[in-house]
């Protein structure tokens, strides 16, 4: 890792409440020291549900000190965007990658690696993980 | 030969008839879907005939990737990135030039529709844009393209989605229920290469 910079984490949902909730639910269970940065892009601008491309990069270049960004998404149109948004090149800071993984516990696998100083290659490995642990 | 004015009225058109529109789109997605894509390219496309005429590109590949752009940011719902990678993978097959011909442009859309594909994932059969998409650049041919005939086509395409068992989106929730409805993202679709039929004609 570069000195000091840790991986930032961005949450895109279709709502609002539900993308700033697993962030506080992922940092609340990484606590105990620095947290990792972690923004989020949930709704649309004016409060309602979907995706705004806008949120999600103003989210993405608030959280990036230079070591990447690991982005989670929900549903449909949010992993779209995400897509349709690196696809471009410009429009996502270097380093951000879309992460493969569930939404809830690949949050709190991501933020707590970045956390600890893990690199956007182990954040990534630690959120797509979570689609490992079976509940059954 | 296709110039940049030409590809504005067309997205300007396409505006006016989404907005048209509007309610049957968000009749359709109510069905199996989640009611707001008439809405959505409303917004959307409101969004592009606003940049069109504050930043007025002057070739056709800049008026398509700018209006890709919008769709992108503005419309909030999956059509926006997939109906904004369409229209921006297609103007960047252009390239710089001042005008094109309808053959070349036949083929940045086939690019442009094989982008679509990519990115969500789909292919023609799953209920989705795709299923008016894929038969209008089909009947579009390579040299002398036929907008009549991708209109038709497209068509032709969204009604053969009401049969169909969704097997992309949010529809494909409903498994079986599906079956019967005609999926809204095709028929948005053949607005949009009927529209460019009637603009070229």
């Amino acid at each position: 890792m570069s000195a000091g910079k840790l991986v930032g984490i961005v949450l895109v949902s279709h709502s609002k409440e539900v993308a700033e909730s697993v962030a506080e639910l992922a940092t609340g269970l990484a606590g105990g020291g620095t947290t990792a940065p972690v923004g989020c892009a949930g709704g649309t601008p004016d409060g309602g549900l979907g995706t705004s491309a806008e949120l999600i990069a103003a989210a993405t270049a608030a959280v990036d000190q230079g070591a990447g960004v690991a982005v989670l998404v929900d549903l449909g149109s949010a992993v779209l965007t995400v897509k349709a948004l690196l696809a471009e090149g410009d429009e996502l800071p270097d380093g951000a990658r879309l992460v493969d993984a569930p939404f809830v516990e690949g949050a709190v696998a991501a933020v707590v690696t970045a956390s600890a100083g893990g690199d956007l290659d182990a954040v990534q490995a630690a959120a797509t993980e979570a689609y490992d642990y079976r509940k059954v | 030969m296709l110039d940049a004015d030409f590809f504005r009225r067309w997205l300007t058109a396409a505006a006016v008839c989404v907005d048209r529109e509007a309610g049957r789109l968000t009749e359709l997605d109510s069905a199996i879907g989640d009611a707001d894509h008439g809405s959505n390219l409303q917004r959307g496309f409101a969004a592009v005939t606003a940049v069109l005429e504050k930043e007025a590109p002057q070739t056709p590949g800049a008026v398509l990737t700018l209006a890709g752009r919008q769709l992108i940011s503005t419309v909030g719902g999956a059509s926006g990135p997939l109906y904004g990678t369409l229209l921006r993978r297609t103007g960047k097959a252009l390239g710089e030039d001042a005008e094109v011909t309808p053959g070349r442009f036949a083929e940045a859309l086939r690019a442009g529709v094989a982008a679509v594909a990519q990115l969500g994932g789909a292919k023609a059969g799953d209920k989705t844009m795709l299923d008016a998409l894929e038969p209008a650049v089909a009947a579009l041919g390579d040299t002398t393209a036929s907008f009549a005939a991708a209109s038709e086509a497209a068509e032709r395409g969204a009604l053969a989605t009401v049969p169909m068992q969704a097997r992309k989106g949010r529809a494909s929730y409903l498994g079986e229920r599906s079956i019967g409805h005609q999926d809204p993202g095709a028929t948005s679709s053949a607005l949009l290469i009927t529209t460019l039929a009637e603009v070229s004609s």
